[in-house]
């Protein structure tokens, strides 16, 4: 569990991939619609699928690097 | 001129003008194809979201004595294949800079500055005054994020010229016919 706070809290680079995730959300949605209002609610909808992914990836990540330095 | 077909959920009709001059706008400057076509909104926000990635992959990765733009660059040296900057050259002009700092340094003659210009490799006689190792040993995480940030740009710039030569792809869901709508005419039956 220390791995997981020390990277969500402790690491600066973390915060980099929010500007990413805003701006691949809100190009990859103005591909596939033409109106604002679509563009913004796919925009969230995308941010918020490409953040959970990260999310469940990195738990991965946490609990077997838990794991691996536990055994 | 080209029209898309009629869209699905409201979406409006899209002018694409000229297709083809438009994903070549677009691929040169991001949001430009869009402008021409007179999608002003989706010019703007093109413009904002590439560039403004573009750029800050460029602040990350510069520094007052390494110099600007450092992690766009294009070289193909045995010990230094940027493929990054097949990415980066999505961006269109905004990565230019790199190819005329290349050709400089592959003529042999020095770049002009250090902005975008392939640092020198250890052995070279002749190039950018900065050693690529310098440069990996005084910023080697803003170098890693700067060359992510430019390349993301560069990928998302061919999205948005898919975008001006092809218009929206609206999702599969929307442009789902009524039942049965969309299932084949029975085959004629002869006996």
């Amino acid at each position: 569990m220390g791995s997981f706070l020390l990277a969500v809290g402790g690491s600066g680079d973390f915060w980099y991939a929010v500007p990413l995730v805003i701006v691949v959300s809100l190009v990859y949605s103005a591909i596939r619609h033409e109106a604002t209002v679509p563009i913004l609610q796919q925009a969230w909808r995308t941010a918020v699928w490409i953040t959970g992914f990260m999310a469940a990836i990195f738990i991965v990540l946490a609990i077997m690097t838990w794991y691996l330095r536990s055994t | 001129m080209t029209d898309t077909p009629p869209k699905p959920d409201g979406q409006p009709t899209v002018n694409l003008k000229d297709p083809i001059l438009a994903a070549i706008l677009a691929w040169l400057v991001p949001g430009l194809g869009h402008l021409y076509q007179g999608r002003l909104a989706k010019a703007v926000l093109y413009f904002v979201c590439i560039m403004g990635t573009f750029v800050y992959g460029l602040y990350l990765g510069s520094s007052e004595e390494l110099g600007w733009g450092r992690v766009v660059y294009a070289s193909w040296r045995p010990n230094d294949r940027r493929l990054y900057y097949l990415c980066q050259i999505g961006a269109g002009v905004p990565a230019m800079p790199a190819i005329v700092q290349a050709i400089r340094v592959h003529r042999g003659n020095d770049p002009l500055g250090h902005f975008m210009a392939p640092p020198r490799l250890p052995g070279e006689s002749h190039g950018d005054s900065v050693l690529l190792d310098d440069i990996l040993r005084q910023m080697p995480r803003r170098f890693e994020l700067g060359t992510i940030y430019t390349a993301i740009a560069g990928l998302l710039n061919l999205l948005a010229v898919l975008d001006a030569g092809f218009g929206p792809l609206f999702p599969a869901t929307a442009a789902k016919k009524p039942d049965g709508a969309d299932e084949p005419p029975p085959e004629d039956k002869d006996g």
